[in-house]
């Protein structure tokens, strides 16, 4: 009995003591990474081709590069070579690792959102995710109105099923949701017939259908269900870490880099296969670079 | 970071259900989809343990053998996209299975084989005089399993029945993957749209181990009341495996 009352105690109080020492992390990401010497990345192992891994360890991307540019001037800001250190991330994981310390600037594929701002902040805009439809080409499907009663796959863990939730109650067509358990998996019901759509952030379509067998089978239509803002994540109240980060993509934007670096990744072939995921910058992503801002998804839904 | 529990009184966007619903609703999906796979492997693990231990059917101990091996030698994730994707390939009509068919039938077929080894091996621990003497009082083979062989077996395996029990109860989780909207699914949606995971994930974590528990009590309660005087003398009744 003695035995058992100690495992609910350790199991109590590892539950209260852990989240004391992750709050309790400084915030100066600056002065830790200069003493250091070293700065640790959050990156993604497959967000399109905002974040992705090549494999041994090597991880590359839209996000990626930017990031690069921003750690660039962290080492003039600290007057020090830094060493890069990567650390893969996961949705589940990447808030608590931003906020524990683990992870110093997180270079993925995070919506900006309201309530993520009240755990962690985010540097300036540089891509805006559009919510699509992908169906088959042969389909005859145009528009999200011709799926009432119809199989849509979407991915479990992502914003598009609540999206599509919350355009259910607004228009009162009902979907049949089928959840894949990863994009790949999504994509296969789409392929394999179970799914008449697959509704998903358009560069995730995107990529899905130039990694496809038979590209031509698959196309983008219909409306735009969604739109999120996409930053890169830093630590919440440490302004000097985010005026760095939010300098880099100013300066980047003033010398016209960003919708080069754009274009390199998401419409030139890119590796590890040399597919191109064909995919021009949206009106969203292009306003969003003319007024760089750090907006929450919430105030895009407004207009 | 702070607590935020009031996180499960939010809408989820679909008008009218909050996530603490969400999440009873996702509780009965794993109850069921446990509950029912329990059931196929109880009736598939009995009837291909005991096929296992015919003496002189040299066929059906082949049949069960393969069944076992094939089952329990598969990773059970592997299994279920076998069903839900490869079969509907070569049978174009299972594509009209529900999904929730294919998850109980693939995790009770797979926890079928471990408890058909089970059944096998409660059946061998039994002297082999047990067998003779039921046959000698005249019943068939099929009787003195009936009434002899297998009423002993399942007491002597209660014990690694109720760790299987709680085993297909937490593998139920992969019928996430084939889209039943059960608590593992909950967890991995709703900490993205809530984006308070470390809360989310705690409540789920309690549900999985309440029910866990409760599973273990059910059969330790089963075990104390099967029990037969003088039977089982070594055996005691802990039940904790």
């Amino acid at each position: 009995m003695k035995n058992r009352l100690f495992v609910y105690a350790a199991v109590a109080a590892a539950t209260t003591v852990i989240p004391l020492v992750a709050g309790a992390q400084a915030t100066d990401t600056l002065a830790k990474v200069k003493s250091a010497g070293s700065i640790t990345m959050g990156v993604r192992d497959s967000s399109g081709a905002l974040s992705y891994t090549l494999g041994d360890g090597k991880y590359v991307g839209y996000h990626i590069e930017i990031c690069q540019r921003i750690v660039a001037n962290i080492e003039k800001a600290v007057g020090k070579k830094l060493e890069i250190k990567y650390q893969p991330v996961t949705s589940q994981n990447r808030i608590p690792l931003v906020q524990n310390g683990t992870v110093d600037i997180e270079c993925g594929s995070t919506t900006n959102n309201a309530t993520r701002q009240k755990d962690v902040a985010f540097a300036l805009t540089t891509y805006v995710e559009e919510v699509r439809i992908a169906v088959r080409t042969n389909s005859n499907i145009t528009s999200i109105k011709q799926l009432d009663g119809k199989n849509l796959a979407t991915t479990t863990g992502t914003t598009s099923v609540q999206t599509l939730r919350k355009h259910e109650r607004a228009t009162g067509v009902d979907f049949k949701e089928v959840f894949g358990k990863d994009h790949a998996d999504s994509f296969l019901l789409l392929e394999s017939g179970r799914a008449e759509a697959f509704v998903m952030d358009g560069q995730i379509l995107a990529g899905n259908i130039a990694t496809s067998k038979n590209p031509t089978d698959f196309h983008i239509v219909g409306e735009v269900l969604n739109v999120e803002p996409i930053a890169i994540m830093v630590r919440k109240d440490d302004p000097a870490m985010k005026k760095v980060a939010d300098d880099t993509i100013r300066e980047l934007q003033k010398s016209g880099e960003l919708p080069k670096l754009y274009d390199k990744w998401f419409v030139q072939p890119i590796p590890p296969k040399n597919t191109r995921i064909g995919l021009a910058a949206s009106e969203a992503t292009k306003a969003a670079w003319a007024n760089l801002n750090d907006k929450p998804m919430e105030d895009y839904a407004k207009k | 970071m702070t607590w935020d529990w009031q996180v499960f009184l939010n809408d989820d966007g679909s008008g009218g259900r909050t996530y603490l619903q969400w999440m009873v609703d996702a509780w009965g999906w794993t109850l069921a989809v446990a509950g029912c796979a329990w059931v196929v492997a109880l009736l598939m693990g009995a009837l291909m343990g005991t096929l296992r231990t015919l003496p002189h059917s040299p066929w059906l101990r082949g049949l069960a053998t393969c069944w076992v091996e094939l089952f329990r030698n598969i990773p059970v994730l592997v299994q279920l996209f076998l069903w839900y994707f490869v079969v509907p390939k070569l049978v174009p009509a299972a594509q009209g299975i529900p999904s929730f068919v294919l998850v109980v039938l693939g995790l009770g077929f797979f926890t079928s084989a471990r408890i058909a080894e089970q059944v096998r091996a409660g059946i061998q621990s039994l002297p082999r005089g047990q067998m003779d003497a039921a046959l000698a009082m005249g019943l068939t083979t099929a009787q003195s399993y009936r009434y002899v062989l297998l009423p002993m077996a399942f007491r002597i395996i209660l014990p690694p029945l109720t760790s299987e029990a709680m085993s297909l109860l937490k593998n139920s989780s992969v019928a996430f993957a084939v889209s039943i909207s059960e608590l593992t699914m909950f967890a991995m949606q709703a900490q993205e749209e809530t984006s308070r995971g470390i809360e989310i994930y705690i409540a789920v974590t309690a549900l999985y181990a309440l029910s866990a528990l409760v599973v273990n009590r059910a059969m330790v309660w089963i075990e104390r009341r099967v029990q037969l005087p003088g039977t089982m003398a070594t055996h005691s009744a802990g039940g904790r495996s």
